[in-house]
């Protein structure tokens, strides 16, 4: 019961990171498309600007959540997607590290760099997340030890990519979004239009990679033995419809909480569907990690029940309270930090 | 190399730039939050300007300090899956602990500090200040007590091949962490004191802006006199719990090589890690080794010798890191006691205001050498009696190890030069627009 408690809880935890981050991660990576000069790339920066570290931080939890209520599959999984995660730390530390830098010496190369660091750190964890989660419910070659044999290129295969490519689209969409709730005059404009045209592209790789993963993995099984869960599923889509519905209409904010949810439940869609795996072995089930062969003691987490019961509402809470406060639209120079 | 030594590398490289920032940013957000209290109490214009330019210092400094931090919360995975699964039950909970309690609040805080000077009212944004403050030493506290389980590991028993979780309150309460927790923060608020006073004597001898640099710095120089004083005072306590806890440590730390009371010190000693001996002992202090570890100069002090060469640590590193501190840790507070004695006509003193200049690295070496000693002379366990690092290594590739060691070592360097340069340029230009 508790172990089931914390599989659901670390799947809430992704969804979180993957709605919050999401959303500067896709601005960053859409910066080169939609600035058209540095004004505007400023104004880029400070629509992220003063959320993107409270944002990482739920990547930070999930991974701690998963080493403090499954260390054995938080041990498997970034010592065997070691190359994957080092890549995608290196790129998240030059993307929070230009935040900081750009702005802070007056010449066209240094600005240059850290905009291509900017929006290198931004595409390529948005690719790397994709990549791994669709492998994730794949299964990796684990071996009886829990070792995967498996080296980054096998990470590559068809099915990886395809969630890499769904990633980055469905985090740029979720970006401009929120960059037409903060900019204003041209920039709006351009940051509306793209996430029109981005929605098209995002449903026809969510379908996609619905129709993928149905032949390819064993995800749906937990669907069609309970198929009250396909409401998961409906969320995730109304949600999308929800974003283009209302973009038309020009209500931002309720758009980009339209695709807030549908990367929420996609997220927890793959969650489910992998229950009670955390990591499957393609080469033997009976080597798959699972809620039981790997959750901590008991205590453990019971005592870490507590810590999230107490923190997580206070964490929305308060991130809730900033974010409305400090994403009013961008009007001018005086409102630029970066 | 194989894969455990690369790790070691790895993870010594990671860490020890990530601690290249935190100190100030533990020390300096006090500061600067006590600035900001200061400018909402009395109204003076001065402490608000100089919150915003040791802010903008402080920002540089604190980007590194978050970036360089994300590395480290997965390291424990990826460098050493078999230590993770091994003791994640316990470890593992006070990392997620130390995220969820106080990461989010300061990554959330700092960005309403950064971007609310003008959207929140001097009152609120002075909270903001503490939060960050406040959540920034909490992190200490949470990460100090996950290293203090490594150090003198308690409230477990070991069940189902690993260690598991019997008693979270004895975790939480380990002595050993409690004195890391006093011992790091005020080392941390040396590094602080040491910025504040470096930079503002920096600009006091140009005679630059001379009222708000005298401020700057006679805060920092109260801040020194008391941060010296508890980081030497209770480093000695510490030292007692060294010795009682791991004396081989202990016995590293002094090159002590024979087992016998009435210890000495010597304050010059150069050990031969091979020989099982020490080259040269000159001028010893009769007794002070006893006293320094049991408070007792007739002690007796276990040596080397009476433990098996595979139990103990590197000695000549442990022990010049443990020099190089104490050497730091007397230096420091003589620096301070001068300025204090010396505060109400500092500028007439223009030989130890450039010495002050010249004195900023210093408490960061102590901290480096701090660390080295620690974390060195626990070797060859990562557990402390418990675990042994060879045995924590993660199954993993060489050339993957060696790949990312390189491009770590690359990248920070990269982004160590950068983030000086910035804030060499900044804290040259002063609070002009401050
Ligand atoms: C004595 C205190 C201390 C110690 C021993 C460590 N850190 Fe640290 N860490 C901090 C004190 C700190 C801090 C002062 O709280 C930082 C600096 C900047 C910041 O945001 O918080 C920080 C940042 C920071 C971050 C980024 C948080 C964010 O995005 O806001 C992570 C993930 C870690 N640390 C993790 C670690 C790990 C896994 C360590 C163990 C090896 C470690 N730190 C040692
Ligand atoms: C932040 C300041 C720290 C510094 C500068 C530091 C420094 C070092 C150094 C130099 C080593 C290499 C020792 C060797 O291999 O001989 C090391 C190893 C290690 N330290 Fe730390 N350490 C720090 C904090 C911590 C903390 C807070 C933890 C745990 C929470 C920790 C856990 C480890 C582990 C797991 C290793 C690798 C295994 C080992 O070699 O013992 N360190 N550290
Ligand atoms: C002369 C006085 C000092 C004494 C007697 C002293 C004592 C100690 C001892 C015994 C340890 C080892 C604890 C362990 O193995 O975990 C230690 C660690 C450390 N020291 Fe000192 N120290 C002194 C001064 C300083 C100074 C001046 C600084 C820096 C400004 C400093 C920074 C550190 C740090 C960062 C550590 C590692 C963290 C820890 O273990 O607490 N120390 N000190």
């Amino acid at each position: 019961m508790l172990e089931s408690i914390w599989f659901m809880l670390w799947g809430v935890l992704w969804a979180a990171y993957f709605v919050l981050d999401g959303f500067d991660l896709g601005i960053g990576t859409l910066m080169p498309f939609l600035a058209r000069n540095d004004y505007e790339k400023r104004v880029m920066y400070n629509a992220g600007g003063p959320f993107w570290d409270g944002n990482e931080v739920w990547l930070l939890s999930a991974g701690g959540v998963t080493f403090a209520a499954f260390p054995l599959a938080y041990a498997t999984m970034f010592s065997g997607l070691y190359s994957a995660l080092m890549l995608l730390l290196f790129a998240l530390i030059l993307r929070g590290v230009s935040f900081e830098f750009r702005g802070k010496v007056d010449n066209d190369t240094w600005r240059g760099v850290w905009d291509a660091c900017q929006t290198l750190g931004s595409f390529l964890p948005a690719l790397l997340l994709g990549v791994a989660f669709a492998n994730l419910f794949k299964g990796l070659p684990l071996n009886e030890q829990h070792v995967n044999t498996g080296g980054l290129l096998d990470l590559l295969n068809p099915y990886g990519l395809l969630g890499g490519v769904f990633f980055v689209a469905m985090f740029c969409h979720h970006g401009a979004l929120w960059l037409a709730i903060r900019a204003t005059g041209d920039l709006q404009d351009r940051a509306r239009a793209a996430a029109a045209k981005l929605w098209p592209a995002v449903l026809v790789l969510v379908l996609a990679f619905l129709a993928y993963t149905y032949a390819h993995t064993q995800l749906f099984g937990n669907y069609l033995k309970n198929p009250h869960l396909f409401l998961v599923l409906a969320a995730a889509v109304a949600g999308l419809l929800m974003a283009r519905v209302y973009l038309a209409q020009g209500q931002l904010w309720k758009a980009w909480g339209g695709s807030a949810v549908f990367i929420a439940c996609t997220a927890l869609f793959g969650v489910v569907g992998l229950y009670p795996s955390l990591l499957i072995s393609t080469l033997n089930p009976a080597w798959s990690l699972t809620i039981m062969n790997s959750a901590s003691s008991p205590l453990t987490l019971k005592i870490m029940l507590g810590v999230a019961l107490v923190f997580v509402p206070l964490v929305i809470g308060y991130q809730a309270w900033a974010l409305m406060t400090f994403s009013k639209p961008i009007s001018s120079e005086h409102d630029l930090e970066y | 190399m194989d894969v455990l030594m690369l790790s070691r590398l790895q993870f010594a490289a990671a860490t020890m730039f990530h601690f290249l920032f935190v100190p100030l940013t533990l020390g300096l957000s006090v500061l600067i939050a006590c600035m900001e209290t200061a400018y909402v109490r009395t109204g003076d214009e001065t402490y608000k300007r100089m919150a915003k330019f040791w802010g903008k210092l402080f920002l540089i400094n604190f980007t590194l300090g978050v970036v360089t931090g994300i590395t480290l919360e997965f390291q424990f995975g990826t460098n050493w899956s078999r230590y993770s699964a091994y003791v994640g039950d316990i470890f593992g909970s006070l990392l997620a602990i130390e995220a969820t309690a106080a990461f989010f609040l300061e990554s959330t805080f700092i960005g309403v500090w950064h971007f609310g000077w003008d959207k929140l009212s001097p009152r609120a944004h002075a909270i903001a200040a503490w939060l960050v403050a406040g959540a920034g030493n909490l992190s200490a506290v949470w990460i100090l007590i996950a290293n203090g389980f490594m150090q003198n590991p308690m409230g477990y028993v070991l069940r189902n091949g690993r260690a598991e979780l019997t008693d979270f309150m004895a975790v939480i309460g380990n002595p050993w962490a409690w004195n890391q927790f006093v011992h790091v923060v005020s080392a941390s608020f040396c590094v602080a004191a040491f910025f504040l006073m470096g930079i503002s004597a920096w600009h006091l001898l140009r005679k630059q802006d001379s009222e708000f640099f005298q401020r700057s710095f006679r805060l920092g120089l109260y801040t020194g006199l008391i941060a010296t004083a508890v980081v030497v005072g209770q480093g000695h306590l510490h030292g007692n719990l060294v010795a009682k806890v791991q004396p081989v440590k202990l016995a590293a730390m002094e090159a002590h090589w024979e087992t016998r009371t009435n210890a000495p010190m010597y304050l010059l000693q150069i050990p031969d890690e091979k020989g099982e001996k020490n080259l040269l002992e000159a001028l010893p202090v009769p007794g002070l080794l006893s006293f320094l570890a049991y408070n007792d100069v007739n002690a007796q002090v276990m040596g080397l010798r009476d433990v098996p060469a595979a139990d103990r640590p590197p000695v000549t590193v442990t022990f010049l890191a443990f020099r190089a501190m104490v050497g730091i840790g007397t230096l420091m507070p003589l620096l301070m006691l001068f300025g204090f004695l010396k505060r109400r006509d500092i500028a007439q003193y223009p030989l130890y205001l450039k010495a002050m200049v010249w004195a900023m690295p210093l408490p960061y070496l102590g901290i480096q050498a701090g660390w080295v000693l620690a974390e060195v002379g626990r070797q060859p366990w990562i557990v402390y009696g418990l675990m042994r690092t060879s045995d924590a290594v993660s199954p993993i590739v060489t050339s993957q190890v060696a790949v990312s060691l390189a491009a770590m070592v690359l990248l920070y360097t990269l982004l160590g030069a950068a983030g000086a340069y910035l804030l060499v340029t900044a804290a040259r230009k002063g609070p002009a627009d401050a």
